[in-house]
């Protein structure tokens, strides 16, 4: 029995430990001050965009590359724009939606002007090369109004995606040109180098026009084989112009085409309301469950409120450390984990009632109810951890937050329950028989 | 369900909602709708909410658009209306959740059975263990569709709508449904090992025993119920209106989910020994 109690305190000791690190870092400590709760946009204000991404042009096996190669041109473009922790990531359609879209989500924490979001990642330029069709150079220019880009000219897949870098030149004097013209040179990387290369080389004599965002702004003739992967756009710009294309590019021109389907805005204000009222909540309801627990079961129950309290904290402070996002539905499952970290304390505790019932020293009782309602709490536990990983396997962002503070909390309580309950009612088991421990561990409303 | 049908949020059916806030009193909802009319928005809704709060639901708008409503919105400039919160779902997003969330609720069935079958596989006389996992699905049916009912019935006389979160409460409805079946049948399972063992009453029938498991474990049942039960009131009653709903599907659920694992999920079992008996 005292190593019970050397448990308990050491149990104590760290748990309160841990319980400062989860206050400290809420607090602004600055040296915890990184751990503060990330929390969902719903309940910090921010917006969320969906863009789908035309990967129709792509080959099949490089779809993975090019939306991966969006990731991060949005990602670098949205930070350029000092949003605090943004989050740009790739969802890929799963076998059960159905559809077969490649689809981006933008997050942006604090942003609530949408517009400006949107422009933020809009403004990024869409690089193409593109050869002339041989049959389009008879074309008139009547008709070439009425033809789509499709049909006058053909993709070669050299795009933006393969650009290394872009940076401003001069025309040079004795070129053939006004000398101090601004240029955009464009380098490829090893990939571009040598498809570029190829399609230079393939296509001598023929017109390869440089595409920004679905329009012509440059069509050269390809005069002989480029193998160092430069090239030159010398579209009639001012030096504004190019400057800012130069930026643009380098920040990134998108792989593929996008296309926004769906945007979410939270006010700052409206989240703020939904987190004090949630916090206020919480606290509320966990304040009446362990009243209810210590008239219900008394000592037991006090043992029993700790060990929730001791819940509480560590499941905090996971949340802190892995880190998980907090959302008004992450917050359900997480309510919905306390509930079953306290029938875990119920089920032993009445289990412990009934061996009293039976005549059994509170001690030994307390042995029984353990052993026996392990296997309930076991075999309940893992059906919710069942449902949590399908539905963070299956479910949408939504979900997925509720899957996940769920599972984590199903987790963590059959940890508390099990040994911290456990650890603490031994600690304090009496040996002897006594009326007033009898009191103490039994039931104090007869049901 | 069928009388007041499924009024699906946009989270479902694709549309865009936009919330506004006044600084001072709102603006007459006559007079807003009469400017709103002027823009050929086709069928919307829109409802004060709040303290001074407009809340409006359309089809899908583009970006353009909202900042045109909230320009019409506006007219008092002394008093503009502040956007406190846009969603804007395509219809084809709106399918797809609704897919996946169906999906997801029946793979979770699916696997619950399973796993219900391994876990009682020791248990298979007198009945065999995967008619364990029928039961409880059964009961699990049972706890999403009576919530689901009541909620559509609410939300005819209250208002509301069928969102995400409302997907997620019966989620959480089927988890807390399970595990309160689980933690029964459990005791009939330990209480057959018992009496196999011939130790106390070898004559007594599966019904007892069934009947037996329901009462020892009913004291537990109430109170782990009323446990969650008191922390999703206070949800309600003071979490704030975005999770109102959402507490109320769940506080139905609970007490729906405790009185099924008595009252349907045990009688089954019982139900399926009598009748392969016959």
């Amino acid at each position: 029995m005292s190593k019970h109690r050397i448990l308990s305190v050491i149990l104590l000791v760290v748990v309160a430990m841990i319980g400062y690190f989860v206050y400290a870092s809420q607090t602004g400590n600055p040296r915890f001050a990184k751990y503060a709760f990330k929390l969902g946009l719903d309940l910090n204000g921010g917006t969320e965009l969906v863009y789908r991404a035309d990967v129709s042009k792509v080959k099949s096996g490089s779809v993975t590359d090019a939306m991966s190669s969006l990731r991060d041109v949005i990602e670098r473009r949205v930070n350029i724009f000092g949003v605090s922790e943004p989050i740009v990531q790739v969802e890929k359609s799963s076998l059960v939606s159905g559809g077969n879209e490649q689809r981006l989500i933008v997050e942006l924490p604090g942003v609530s002007n949408i517009d400006q979001a949107i422009a933020m990642i809009g403004q990024t330029p869409q690089l193409e090369f593109m050869l002339l069709r041989p049959e389009a150079e008879n074309f008139t220019q009547e008709e070439l109004q009425t033809k789509t880009v499709d049909e006058v000219f053909l993709s070669t897949g050299l795009t933006g995606q393969y650009l290394d870098k872009a940076q401003l030149e001069f025309t040079n004097q004795g070129s053939g040109q006004i000398s101090g013209q601004p240029l955009v040179g464009l380098t490829f990387n090893s990939e571009g180098r040598d498809l570029f290369a190829k399609i230079t080389k393939e296509n001598k004599g023929k017109v390869l026009a440089i595409f920004l965002d679905g329009s012509a702004i440059s069509s050269p003739v390809i005069k002989d084989e480029i193998l160092d992967g430069k090239a030159v756009i010398s579209g009639s710009f001012s030096q504004d112009e190019a400057k800012q294309l130069v930026r643009n590019l380098n920040y990134g021109a998108l792989p593929v085409p996008i296309q926004l389907i769906s945007t979410e805005t939270v006010g700052a204000s409206l989240g703020e309301n939904a987190k004090t009222a949630g916090v206020k909540a919480g606290l509320v309801g966990f304040a009446l469950l362990v009243a209810f627990l210590i008239i219900r079961y008394r000592l037991p129950g006090i043992v029993a409120s700790v060990s929730l309290v001791m819940y509480v904290i560590l499941s905090l402070a996971l949340f802190k450390l892995i880190p998980v996002t907090l959302t008004a539905a992450g917050i359900a499952g997480f309510i919905l984990s306390i509930g079953m970290a306290v029938d875990a304390n119920v089920l032993i505790f009445e289990r412990m009632k009934e061996e009293l019932k039976k005549g059994k020293s509170v001690y030994d009782a307390m042995h029984e109810g353990f052993t026996r309602a392990w296997l309930s709490i076991r075999d309940s536990n893992i059906s919710s951890i069942i449902t949590a990983v399908v539905l963070f396997w299956l479910g949408t962002s939504a979900v997925k937050g509720f899957a996940l503070t769920l599972g984590l909390g199903v987790l963590v309580s059959m940890f508390t329950a099990i040994t911290v309950s456990r650890t603490f009612l031994f600690a304090i088991a009496p040996k002897e028989h006594s009326r007033l421990k009898q009191f103490l561990f039994s039931n104090g409303l007869h049901f | 369900m069928s009388v007041f049908g499924f009024n699906f949020g946009i989270d479902f059916k694709g549309g865009s909602i936009l919330e506004v806030s006044y600084a001072n009193t709102r603006p007459s909802l006559e007079a807003t709708k009469a400017d709103l009319d002027t823009l050929g928005l086709g069928t919307y809704i829109l409802t004060p909410s709040g303290q001074n709060n407009f809340t409006l639901k359309t089809r899908e708008l583009a970006p353009a658009e909202k900042t045109t409503i909230i320009g019409l919105m506006s007219k008092d400039s002394a008093n503009p209306a502040i956007e406190q919160r846009f969603n804007s779902i395509g219809p084809v997003v709106g399918a797809e959740l609704k897919n996946k969330a169906l999906v997801a609720i029946a793979v979770v069935m699916l696997c619950i059975v399973l796993f219900i079958t391994f876990a009682f596989r020791k248990v298979s006389f007198p009945v065999a263990s995967w008619k364990y996992g029928l039961a409880t699905i059964i009961a699990l049916a049972h706890d999403v569709i009576i919530p689901t009912g009541i909620f559509v019935t609410w939300i005819h006389f209250y208002g509301g709508e069928i969102d995400l979160l409302f997907v997620t409460a019966l989620l959480a409805i089927l988890g807390y449904s399970v595990h309160d079946t689980i933690v029964v049948f459990d005791r009939v399972r330990e209480n057959l090992r018992i009496h196999h063992g011939g130790s106390s009453k070898p004559s007594d029938t599966f019904e007892d025993i069934v009947g037996e498991s329901v009462t020892q474990t009913f004291a537990r049942s109430i109170n782990t119920s009323l446990t969650i039960f008191i922390t999703l009131l206070a949800l309600y009653m003071i979490g704030g209106e975005s999770t109102r709903d959402f507490a109320f599907v769940l506080l139905v659920g609970v007490v729906i989910g405790t009185y099924s694992s008595i009252f349907v999920a045990s009688p089954l079992l019982v139900v399926f020994q009598k009748f392969q008996k016959k």
